[in-house]
């Protein structure tokens, strides 16, 4: 009897390797050093350094007005968009500062993908929505755009639901699958990261977890840096996450010891809802 | 990270779940320490009536178990508590175990007490080794609760090398008892009474081992069971 029980464990039980160190890799996807951000004299981001590495989700957790949206906004230049903003440091993705002078911000918006809070399909059909990258990069083929749509629509677990009306409105859509269309648009020009800004808080509870279930699905291709106000989420979705506070990075680490066991007493109250 | 005052939530509500969950867990030891030093009272004794009442208040100890059980699952459904507050929530459910085995054990020793009790023993001049094996796990148990109600870590893990100063005392009890069995065959049935209320004891002193090594987990987030405590404490102290 003993022996049939032990031959049954499976070593990797014993040898206690989490989840999340098996599903990614140790390769650094991107580094940032030093990275300060001032929207005109005040500023918003105060040496902010970590590393993010390949195939892992990252979340981002802290107050309103802690920065994090403004820090996810650095790693694709959408902050150039406001007039006021200045970053100092570098944000390193394939050996080279995304903030250099000669970075041909397109490419860079190309490479690494961005979902809002509130989905905002575009008032076109929903094969149109996922071909719009697609035609800036200038592929016009009608099978070439089918296949990659019906790829990408596989991806954001949506095609089953809209495969018999592509040509339909994309506005017709419920609030979760338009959530999901934009991911698929987002996905469909093949980025190498995934900016994904609050994607679920507009959502209902089943939208939401279907939302979850795309991000655990997705991190096998991209790697993900994910925003959220709601705890929970972070501690399901994440391998990784980063605690911020006053525009700077409190604490970052593996979430399951960040949610156990933080070294910070600023994010053991933030997480365990104390007074900080 | 040292936070582990079960207060400053924002919610005071949840503030008072919490309290209210420590509040009950002492209780609980309150009751499993009362009924131990009972029922070594009682088989000193060999006082029957003592015995029982330890026996029939067993079902206090179990009651308080799926109360607090409760009070920990509504917890985690309705507040998903992070951090010390998880820590603090699992080591409840785990502490509770531990307590009620000890109970049961009380209730052991208070069965072999009415056994003795029945064949009229003179315990007291008879199993001297017992009384110092029962004052040693009494004090652990003490010692365990009383640095649960704290969060001490030192008394802690002083409670985890009390367990082998016990085990030795354990040993070295079961030796003198066999020499009892050879030297009068007669005794022996009485003399296993005794070795099962020790055996009791004993395990009475890994229980609240269990307990120190849980309060470890919950002040320092750290998992301390199966390892070397010497190693440990440099570790701990070394925070």
């Amino acid at each position: 009897m003993t022996d049939t029980i032990t031959t049954t464990i499976d070593e990797s039980v014993l040898k206690g390797s989490s989840a999340s160190a098996a599903a990614g890799t140790d390769e650094i996807c991107m580094q940032v050093n030093k990275l300060n951000l001032f929207y005109g004299d005040a500023q918003a981001l105060t040496d902010i350094s970590f590393e993010m590495k390949k195939n892992r989700v990252t979340a981002f957790i802290g107050p309103s007005g802690c920065g994090k949206s403004t820090l996810l906004r650095c790693f694709n230049r959408m902050n150039d968009l406001v007039d006021s903003v200045r970053v100092e440091g570098e944000i390193i993705l394939d050996d080279s500062n995304i903030y250099a002078p000669d970075v041909d911000v397109t490419s860079l918006r190309q490479r690494v993908g961005m979902v809002f809070q509130k989905p905002n399909p575009f008032p076109m059909s929903i094969f149109e929505n996922v071909a719009y990258g697609l035609r800036l990069q200038g592929i016009n083929k009608r099978r070439h755009l089918e296949e990659k749509i019906e790829w990408a629509l596989k991806g954001a677990a949506l095609w089953d639901e809209v495969k018999d009306r592509l040509d339909e409105s994309a506005l017709g859509l419920s609030g979760g699958q338009q959530q999901r269309l934009v991911i698929a648009r987002a996905i469909a020009i093949e980025p190498e990261i995934l900016l994904l800004d609050e994607p679920a808080s507009a959502l209902d509870p089943i939208s939401t977890l279907k939302i979850e279930e795309l991000i655990y699905e997705l991190k096998s291709q991209y790697t993900i840096l994910i925003v959220t106000h709601n705890m929970q989420q972070a501690a399901r979705v994440s391998d990784e996450t980063a605690f911020m506070y006053l525009g700077e990075m409190i604490e970052f680490g593996e979430t399951n010891k960040i949610f156990t066991n933080p070294e910070k007493k600023q994010t053991e109250d933030y997480i365990t809802g104390r007074y900080g | 990270m040292d936070n582990n005052s079960t207060s400053q939530h924002i919610s005071q509500q949840f503030d008072e779940e919490m309290e209210s969950l420590r509040n009950k867990v002492l209780k609980m030891g309150g009751l499993v320490e009362q009924q131990i030093n009972g029922a070594i009272k009682a088989l000193h004794n060999t006082n029957a009536p003592g015995a029982e009442k330890i026996i029939l208040k067993d079902h206090k100890v179990n009651t308080l178990e799926v109360k607090i059980d409760e009070a920990c699952t509504q917890i985690l459904a309705r507040r998903q508590p992070a951090a010390s507050d998880l820590r603090m929530v699992i080591t409840v459910i785990k502490t509770i175990t531990d307590l009620e085995r000890i109970g049961d054990e009380a209730e052991k020793i208070a069965k072999m007490a009415l056994n003795l009790a029945e064949n009229d023993t003179n315990f007291h001049s008879r199993y001297a080794g017992f009384r110092h094996l029962g004052d040693g796990v009494k004090r652990m148990v003490h010692d365990v609760l009383d640095a649960y109600a704290r969060l001490d870590i030192d008394a802690a893990i002083q409670v985890v090398r009390d367990d082998d100063v016990v085990d030795n005392d354990y040993q070295e009890l079961m030796r003198t008892l066999i020499t009892y069995m050879m030297e009068d065959p007669r005794k022996i049935s009485e003399v296993l009474d005794v070795i099962w209320a020790a055996r009791s004891l004993e395990r009475i002193g890994d229980h609240a081992k269990n307990i120190s090594e849980y309060i470890i987990y919950l002040v320092k987030g750290k998992d301390i069971r199966h390892l070397d405590i010497e190693e440990v404490e440099k570790d701990i102290l070394s925070d």
